[in-house]
C-alpha cells in the first residue's frame, strides 16, 4: 500500500478535505480543479463518482451528479482523465480518494475497478453503501490486494464497539460524520462538540476527518478542534455552481479556510 | 435425498440466493439493526399478533373473498378465483403490510412514520394507520405520480399526511424511495420507514412478504373449501416492487406444483425504451439497499422506467422476486401500457369489477397464458380502479 495519506496525517496541520463531484461542472474540469485545489491548500481531495441514486447525498451533491451524468461522466471517463494526474507537478503529493455508490463500480467490475484506481495512483476509497459485513465477506480482500485504503463512515449512532469495529477495519482515516445527515444539513454546534470529544477519547487507531455541514472557516475549526481534520462537499459544490471562473473560485473559497 | 430449497425465508444476511444484503450507508445502521434484531420477536408475541389480527378482521375487513369468476372462467375456458384485495379498507392490499409496520414501529418507540408511495395506495394506506394511531406521517411522491394520482393525493391529506414530493430523477416511485431514505437519515432516532413493497435493506423484503402472506393463508383455506384442494394449479400476481405477487405466493412458494406467474408492466413494449419489466431488460445490480435485477445502463447509472401504472413504474424488483426468476421457480411475463387498458376494461364488463391499472396488468395475462379446463388459476386482484379513472376515462 502506497503511504500518501498516512504521510499526510503525520503533519504537524489540520488536514482539509475537499470533495467534488468529478465531472462538474463541466466533463473536462475534473483535473483542472484538482490542480486548483492542491494549490490552494486541499491536502486530500475527494473524487465523487457521479451515480443516478445517490442516497447518502443530500440535494446539492445530487443536483451535481445529474449534471455530471449529463456531461457524459462515468467511471471510464474518468480513469481516462485521471491516467497521468500523478505526473502533474501539483498533485503528486495530494491525497486523493475515489467517493461513489456500489452500482456502478461493479458494473465496471469490482477487481477492475480496484486495479485500476491502484494503477493511476488513487490512494483509497469510500463506498458509503459498502457494509462491513460485505466488505469483511467479499470486497475487503480485493481493495487491500491493490494497497487501496479504505474508509468507513461513523455516525452518531454508531456504538463504540462498532467505531472500533470500523476503526480496526478502516485505513487512511475514519469518516465522522457530523450528524446523522445526509450532506449538506445543517448542524447542531453542542451536539458535534460532545460526539467529537466522545471520539477523541477513544483514541483510535486511524486519524478522524469530520464531513456533512462544515462549509467555512468557523465550521472547520469547529470539526478540526478534535480531530485531525475536516471534509468539506456540499458548500464547495455550490461555490462551483456559480458560474464563475474556477480560477477565482477557488482561491476564494480556500483562502480564508487555510489561513 | 434431494435439496430442499427454500424460497421463502431469506439467509440471515437477508439474502434470497444471490440476491438481497442491506446495501445501507452507515447513516441506516442502527435504525436498520434495530428492526433486525426486532422484527421476528415483535411479530411473534401473542400481544403483536392479537392486536394485528384483530385490526386484520376490523378495520381491514379480512379475510377478503375469493371469488369464483364464472363469466372469466368460461371466457378462458377454466376456473378462475379472483383474491379480492381490492375490497380491504382502502381499496388495496398495501393496507396489509401498513397496519402490522404501524403496530411494529409503536413497540419500537418511533412517534413519526415516513414512506414512499407510487400509485398512492401505500401512501394512503399509511397515512391511514397514522390516523388510526395518532401518529405523524409524511409521505414522499413523485412529483409526476402526484399529477397522474390526484384523488389517492386528497385522501392522504384528508387522512393528515404532509405530501411531499420527490422532483429529481424520473419524479416517480424511485425517487420518491431516495426521498423517504434521505428522511430517514436526516431523522435517525424517533422515525420509523413504512417501505410499502418487498424491496429495501434486510429485514424490510421479509418483513413486508410475512405481512402480505395472510393473503395465500386465506386463499389456501378458501380455495380448500371451494374445491376439496388448497393448492391451485395457477396464481397471477402483477408485480413492481412485488408485494401483492409475495403475499399472493408465499404459502405456495414451496410447493413446486404450483405455477407462480408474475406479470410485469412492459409499458409501451419491452424493446420500447419505455418500460417497466425489470427482469426482461435488468441486471445484477444495488438499488434502495438490496442486490437485485435493475434497469440500468452499461455504466451502472439507474435507467428511468415507464409504465402507465404508477405503482409498476419502478425499475427493480425485490430480492424474492429476482430470486423467483434465476431460478425458474417464477414465470415471469409482461403487459403493455395498451393491453394493461384493454384487461381493465374487460374485467369490468365481464365481471363487474373495475380493477386497478397495476391490478390490470395480472388480467392481460390471462391472454398470454393456456390453461386447462381442470386448472384451478387465482388472481390477486390487488386494488380496485377508482384512483385510475381519469385513464380510464380517456378511454371512455
Amino acid at each position: 500500500m502506497n503511504n500518501r495519506l498516512q504521510k499526510i496525517f503525520e503533519q504537524e496541520k489540520k488536514i482539509l478535505n475537499v470533495y467534488f463531484t468529478a465531472g462538474y461542472p463541466e466533463l473536462e474540469s475534473t483535473i483542472p480543479i484538482m490542480e486548483l485545489l492542491a494549490k490552494h491548500g486541499a491536502d486530500i481531495i475527494e473524487l465523487g463518482m457521479p451515480y443516478s441514486d445517490p442516497l447518502a447525498d443530500g440535494p446539492v451533491i445530487q443536483a451535481s451528479s445529474t449534471i455530471a451524468l449529463g456531461n457524459g461522466m462515468s467511471i471510464e471517463k474518468l480513469f481516462e482523465q485521471l491516467a497521468a494526474f500523478r505526473e502533474n507537478s501539483q498533485l503528486q503529493n495530494t491525497g486523493v480518494i475515489l467517493m461513489g455508490y456500489m452500482n456502478p463500480i461493479l458494473q465496471y467490475g469490482f477487481e477492475a475497478f480496484c486495479a485500476k484506481a491502484s494503477a493511476v495512483g488513487i490512494d483509497g476509497l469510500i463506498l458509503p453503501d459498502l457494509p462491513e459485513y460485505e466488505f469483511e465477506k467479499i470486497y475487503g480482500e480485493i481493495i487491500k490486494k491493490y494497497g487501496l485504503n479504505f474508509i468507513f463512515l461513523i455516525t452518531p449512532e454508531t456504538s463504540e464497539q462498532r467505531i472500533r469495529k470500523l476503526d480496526e477495519l478502516s485505513s487512511g482515516f475514519l469518516y465522522a460524520v457530523s450528524s446523522s445527515s445526509t450532506t449538506g444539513s445543517a448542524t447542531n454546534k453542542e451536539f458535534v462538540t460532545a460526539y467529537l470529544q466522545r471520539l477523541a477519547t477513544y483514541k483510535l487507531s486511524n486519524p478522524i476527518l469530520v464531513g456533512f455541514g462544515i462549509k467555512d472557516k468557523e465550521s472547520f475549526t469547529m470539526a478540526a478542534e478534535y480531530t485531525s481534520g475536516a471534509i468539506i462537499g456540499s458548500a464547495f459544490i455550490q461555490a462551483l455552481g456559480t458560474g464563475k471562473d474556477i480560477n477565482e473560485i477557488i482561491p476564494a473559497f480556500l483562502n480564508p479556510i487555510i489561513t | 435425498m434431494s435439496v430442499i430449497i427454500d424460497y421463502q425465508k431469506p439467509s440471515v444476511q437477508g439474502y434470497y440466493g444471490d440476491f438481497g444484503g442491506a446495501y445501507i450507508p452507515e447513516m441506516l445502521h442502527a435504525n436498520v439493526a434495530e428492526l433486525r434484531e426486532q422484527y421476528l420477536n415483535i411479530m411473534q408475541e401473542d400481544s403483536f399478533q392479537e392486536e394485528f389480527q384483530a385490526l386484520l378482521r376490523d378495520y381491514v375487513g379480512r379475510p377478503t373473498p375469493l371469488f369464483y369468476a364464472a363469466r372469466l372462467s368460461e371466457k378462458y375456458n377454466t376456473n378462475i378465483y379472483l383474491k379480492r384485495e381490492d375490497l380491504c379498507h382502502t381499496g388495496a392490499h398495501k393496507i396489509n403490510n401498513t397496519v402490522g409496520q404501524i403496530l411494529l414501529a409503536r413497540r419500537l418507540g418511533k412517534t413519526r412514520i415516513i414512506a414512499e408511495t407510487g400509485a398512492g395506495q401505500h401512501g394512503v394506506a399509511t397515512a391511514t394507520v397514522c390516523a388510526l394511531k395518532g401518529m405523524q406521517c409524511i409521505v414522499y411522491m413523485g412529483e409526476k405520480d402526484i399529477e397522474r394520482q390526484a384523488p389517492n393525493v386528497a385522501r392522504m391529506k384528508m387522512l393528515g399526511a404532509e405530501v411531499r414530493p420527490a422532483t429529481s430523477g424520473s419524479k416517480t416511485l424511485k425517487d420518491a424511495t431516495n426521498e423517504a431514505i434521505r428522511d430517514w437519515i436526516n431523522h435517525p432516532q424517533d422515525t420509523h420507514y413504512i417501505i410499502g413493497s418487498v424491496v429495501g435493506p434486510h429485514p424490510y423484503p421479509d418483513m413486508v412478504a410475512r405481512f402480505q402472506s395472510v393473503i395465500s393463508e386465506e386463499i389456501k383455506k378458501q380455495l380448500q373449501a371451494k374445491t376439496g384442494s388448497e393448492l391451485p394449479t395457477h396464481v397471477i400476481a402483477c408485480v413492481g416492487g412485488g408485494s401483492n405477487a409475495a403475499g399472493a405466493f408465499y404459502h405456495f412458494l414451496n410447493d413446486v406444483t404450483v405455477k407462480l406467474i408474475a406479470v410485469e408492466a412492459a409499458g409501451e413494449g419491452v424493446q420500447s425504451g419505455k418500460t417497466a419489466a425489470t427482469t426482461a431488460l435488468g441486471t445484477m445490480g444495488i438499488l434502495h439497499g438490496s442486490k437485485s435485477l435493475l434497469m440500468q445502463t452499461a455504466d451502472g447509472q439507474v435507467v428511468e422506467p415507464h409504465s402507465i401504472s404508477a405503482g409498476l413504474d419502478y425499475p427493480g424488483i425485490g430480492p424474492l422476486h429476482a430470486n423467483l426468476f434465476k431460478s425458474g421457480r417464477g414465470i415471469f411475463i409482461s403487459a403493455t401500457d395498451e393491453e394493461a387498458l384493454e384487461a381493465a376494461f374487460m374485467v369490468s364488463k365481464t365481471e363487474g369489477i373495475i380493477p386497478a391499472l397495476e391490478t390490470a396488468h395480472a388480467f392481460a395475462a390471462l391472454d398470454q397464458l393456456i390453461f386447462d379446463k381442470n386448472d384451478q388459476v387465482v388472481i390477486c386482484l390487488s386494488g380496485r380502479g377508482d384512483k385510475d379513472l381519469a385513464t380510464y376515462m380517456a378511454r371512455l
